[in-house]
């Protein structure tokens, strides 16, 4: 009868062998689901990163008095002289074409900067001064890939005259990267170097303060009414199947809502963050309302009833005391759901905020678009230029992505309580 | 040492168990100097105890004296519990079960164990008997399952209330019944010794008096151990009694002798009612 | 304050209150309406349109008619002016990315789940799980992103050299992407279906001497199924309801096939392509996308309320 415990069988070997295989499997699913999040991030992040510089072209640029009339400085064609000083630079330039592409070095905004300039110092006209000029896309991505490496070949983008010009201007030292504060403090753009997030961050950012302003109230009324207040009944439970459906609703019929009845029926004004926010107030309504209550539960009872013990209403003790305990979860819940509702393209597209829109929203009222609809609008756009400023605006939304979430979790940990 | 063999046949079919006077007087189980801490926390220390084969040894104590504690180190469930180590020595059949060879799958398989709540699968009766066949591969036909599971059932008094269900599920099953089925469970394997959890503390006091009547009866062919909390029972069912107190083994002997005439001042106290 | 204790105690006076109590109440019970007024609106508007449209295109033709192609012609003479809106190919479109996204996630998430709850100790869990749900965090507009600017090259490249004909946007790369994307909600709520499994099954699986990974798969999957399932219907109704990885890296072609190397579209797609731009409101193209969201809305809803069910029941059982 007596077994030995230490013999290892022939089928006790097969089943530990299928332990080690069960485990292996885990290990492998979760390396696998983690090196795509790492795979997807970095190489967006390492592709995003050039978008942070720029690269700048120096000119002599000779401020022709006869070109430039200093009592009409507005009206003077700087396009024009920067062409000039382009020629003067490369005289051997003849053939039209090769002009076209000479001209094309420089990015079309170069006559705007000439002209502020001018308009800043007009003691300028009749000098020779170096200035630095933003380059334009295809330039700027073929000098950023192989500044480094030195030398360069032609490209389907890049012919062998335009290396040879920027190799001209790399011996000056007339070409360099710069920090590409341009990103940052413009909207949006056909040229893709000059194309900036700021539009679509202050859209965003409008959005958001009016899904805010419209959720958490509601959210926070309604978690304590359904906590504190609603009887158990019939309806209660209707209200209560109602939210958690609606948190798995797709957001996409939020924005046919949102086209049909805001829209269409109320005649809110299309494309503005007033019309988003309200759309993705009611979205984020559910997981607000979901966190809510979570962290009204997480009150003990002996608060409410210490309450009630003194004279307090049932009102007094919830809003006295058992709100403020649970305003820390209620917030964390809010962040997140904030979180969510910024990464949220769908409903956008269908109330219009997919508009191309260069100058920043003043109001909730203007045409608008939001960081991620920028990113989606770019990630369309064929030039190869904007495929580097797609992924610097994930990066972007990101990290406004992970300092929300950690804004949660601290808030959390900071007033986790053990009652 | 036999193999596998001796397992795999069928030994249950018609010889009469052996009786406890005529195998070997070692004891089958036999703890030395057992010490058990988690984490910091000593539950169990300096515990000695053998347990003769064929008989019922009952641990007894008030709760959280460390019985329980000592139960699971016999067929090393306390290996779940991460912050959980095991000093000494416990021997079962002569093999020191902490010995790092030791493969814990076949040594559960040979100390079945029954819980304090029945705790049948959500499968059906037979699924849940044949469960441990199936796992270990103790049958080679569908017909030799079938057979082990009835004889199982019939040994844990079961088969003639569940006959003519075995595809209802187990947890459909009374009180009572759900643990016979898992005792049914833990037997069709096989073990030579069965460690049994408070069996009968949620049960009603026919079923515990059927559970009891049938520890009476499995004696002759296992080695139980059985932590209880009552007193009554472990006089009505064991052979042998352990007192433990405060995760000290405080004394252990004959039943008979432990409750009539206790050597520990602590042993007469708790079994006199005045602590416990 | 003082002469609250000289004459007798009226219990039956009220204290004041700057704001009537009842108006608080009704406040609070307005905002908890308003989740119900939001379902009301959805439904409303989304029926209302489609009825409109149904007028135009026979619900038959829509259900059942194999071939979309909403443009409407400039001419009245033209070939197919009218537009055909058949939603079978967009119907079987979502399906098949759906069952790509499933087949990735179902046995990505549910091995995760079972080694985080069963064998990963405290440390491990506390950190891989936060990690996979930031696959649940990033926005959808990233992953398509993703799906079409570098797995979709990557899967025509190997395909390619494999002699396969792959389609620049192909099913495929948007179902990979989707998968992984709903990964996090297959382990997290599989997690919670495992972890709710009693523990004294695992000690009766274990005392009888089953391996771990027989203990999972004889007892705590099978017991853990409905919630298992659950989870799995939760998932399968983000994959159908998920736009934005379809719309950038599935593209819009109508395509009524299986293959995953090609292309095909989804409702959310077709809603997007129907509804951006410029649009005249009451064209059968522009209803159309009412339709499909009235379509898309109901499936959804049927698989939640199913899988909302099962969950809560299962929850039930084991408490």
């Amino acid at each position: 009868m007596t077994k030995s415990f230490t013999e290892i069988t022939p089928a006790l070997k097969r089943r530990h062998a299928a332990e080690a295989r069960f485990q292996w499997i885990g290990r492998v699913a979760i390396v696998i689901a983690i090196g795509f999040l790492i795979t997807m991030v970095v190489s967006i992040a390492v592709i995003g990163a050039g978008a942070l510089r720029q690269s700048h072209i120096a000119l002599d640029v000779f401020l022709d008095p006869a070109e430039i009339n200093a009592e009409e400085i507005k009206n003077a064609d700087f396009g024009g002289v920067i062409k000039a000083a382009l020629r003067t630079k490369f005289s051997d330039v003849t053939k039209r074409r090769d002009k076209r592409k000479l001209y094309g070095l420089v990015s079309s905004e170069a006559a705007y900067t000439l002209r502020d300039m001018v308009l800043r110092n007009p003691s300028l006209i009749g000098t020779t001064p170096k200035i630095w000029f933003i380059a334009s896309d295809d330039i700027d991505i073929f000098f950023k890939s192989h500044n480094a490496s030195g030398g360069g070949e032609e490209t389907h983008r890049i012919s062998s005259k335009e290396v040879a010009w920027i190799n001209e201007f790399k011996k000056a030292g007339d070409i360099e990267t710069r920090f590409n504060s341009r990103f940052f403090l413009s909207g949006d753009s056909r040229e893709p170097e000059l194309a900036g997030i700021l539009s679509a961050l202050a859209g965003s950012a409008f959005s958001l303060a009016v899904c805010f302003a419209l959720s958490f109230p509601v959210g926070i009324m309604a978690a304590i009414y359904l906590e504190e207040f609603a009887p158990k009944n019939r309806w209660s439970d209707l209200i209560e199947v109602n939210i958690n459906n609606l948190a798995a609703v797709p957001s996409i019929v939020f924005g046919l809502l949102g086209l049909a009845v805001l829209l269409n029926t109320f005649g809110l004004p299309r494309s503005s963050p007033l019309v988003g926010g309200i759309v993705l107030a009611l979205m984020t309504l559910p997981t607000i309302i979901i966190a809510s209550r979570a962290a009204l539960r997480a009150v003990p009872p002996s608060i409410r009833e210490a309450a009630l013990g003194l004279g307090a209403s049932q009102i007094q003790a919830t809003f006295h005391h058992v709100a403020p305990l649970a305003l820390p979860g209620m917030l964390t819940g809010a962040i997140v759901g904030m979180a969510r509702a910024l990464g949220e393209t769908a409903p956008l597209l269908m109330i219009g905020m997919v508009a191309f829109i260069v100058d920043v929203p003043k109001s909730i009222v203007a045409p608008a678009t939001a960081l991620p609809v920028q990113i989606f609008l770019w990630a369309d756009s064929p030039e190869r230029a904007f495929l580097e400023k797609t992924c610097a605006a994930i990066i972007v939304l990101l990290t406004f992505l992970v300092v929300m979430n950690l804004a949660a979790v601290l808030l959390r940990r900071k007033f986790e309580r053990r009652f | 040492m036999l193999s596998m063999n001796a397992i795999q046949d069928p030994v249950y079919r018609d010889e009469p168990a052996v009786e406890a006077d005529q195998r070997d007087v070692q004891p089958v189980i036999s703890a030395n100097n057992v010490t058990v801490s988690y984490g910091d926390k000593v539950a169990l220390s300096n515990v000695s105890l053998h347990a003769p084969a064929n008989q019922v040894t009952s641990l007894i104590g008030p709760s959280g004296c460390g019985k329980t504690t000592f139960l699971r180190c016999l067929n090393r469930m306390n290996d779940l519990i991460d912050i959980c180590r095991v000093e000494g020595e416990i021997l079962v059949a002569g093999q020191d079960i902490y010995d790092p060879a030791v493969d814990v799958v076949s040594l559960r398989a040979h100390v079945g164990m029954v819980f304090q709540k029945a705790n049948p699968f959500p499968k059906s009766i037979f699924d849940n008997v044949a469960y441990g066949l199936r796992i270990h591969e103790m049958t080679t036909s569908k017909t030799e399952l079938q057979d082990r599971v009835e004889f199982s059932l019939k040994r844990a008094g079961l088969w003639d209330e569940v006959s003519d269900r075995l595809n209802d599920s187990g947890t459909s099953l009374s009180g009572g019944q759900q643990q016979r089925l898992c005792i049914a469970r833990t037997i069709a394997v096989e073990p030579q010794v069965i460690l049994m959890d408070e069996p009968c503390s949620a049960l009603d006091p026919v079923a515990t008096a059927r559970i009891e009547e049938l520890i009476d009866e499995l004696r002759k062919k296992f080695t139980i151990i059985i932590v209880t909390h009552s007193m009554h029972q472990a006089a009505r069912i064991s052979q042998r009694t352990a007192f433990f107190h405060m995760g000290e083994l405080v004394e252990h002997g004959e039943t008979e002798q432990i409750f009539t005439t206790p050597k520990d001042t602590r042993t007469e106290s708790y079994i006199t009612g005045r602590i416990g | 304050m003082d002469d609250a204790h000289t004459g007798p105690i009226d219990f039956t006076r009220r204290l004041r209150s700057r704001v009537p109590e009842y108006l608080i109440i009704l406040a609070l019970v307005a905002c908890s309406l308003v989740a119900v007024m939001v379902t009301v609106g959805i439904v409303f508007s989304l029926v209302f349109e489609s009825i409109r449209f149904f007028t135009i295109v026979p619900v038959t033709d829509f259900l059942f008619g194999l071939e979309w192609s909403p443009q409407t012609a400039i001419r009245d003479d033209q070939v197919g002016a009218a537009g055909s809106f058949g939603a079978v190919p967009l119907i079987t479109g979502t399906l098949l990315i759906s069952a790509i996204a499933m087949a990735v996630a179902t046995p990505l998430g549910l091995a995760s789940a079972v080694y985080l709850a069963e064998y990963a100790d405290k440390r491990t869990r506390d950190t891989i799980k936060p990690i996979l749900e930031i696959l649940a965090g990033i926005p959808t507009v990233v992953y398509g992103f993703f799906a079409a600017l570098m797995i979709a090259p990557y899967i025509r490249l190997t395909g390619t050299s494999l002699g396969l004909e792959v389609a620049s946007e192909s099913a495929l790369a948007a179902g990979l992407a989707m998968g992984v994307m709903i990964v996090p909600l297959v382990s997290s709520l599989s997690d919670d279906a495992i972890n709710a499994v009693p523990q004294s099954l695992r000690d009766a699986s274990l005392g009888l001497g089953a391996t771990r990974a027989e203990t999972v798969r004889r007892v705590v999957l099978p017991a853990a199924t409905p919630g298992i399932s659950g989870s799995l219907l939760l998932a399968a109704s983000a994959a159908i309801g998920e736009t934005m990885i379809v719309v950038m890296a599935a593209g819009l072609a109508a395509n009524l096939t299986g293959n995953p190397l090609d292309a095909v579209t989804t409702i959310t797609a077709q809603i997007v392509a129907l509804l951006t731009g410029d649009q005249e409101f009451d064209s059968a193209k522009t209803l159309s996308a009412f339709a499909l969201g009235l379509l898309l809305f109901f499936v959804t809803l049927l698989l939640n309320v199913a899988a909302l069910k099962i969950v809560k029941h299962y929850r039930e059982q084991y408490d």
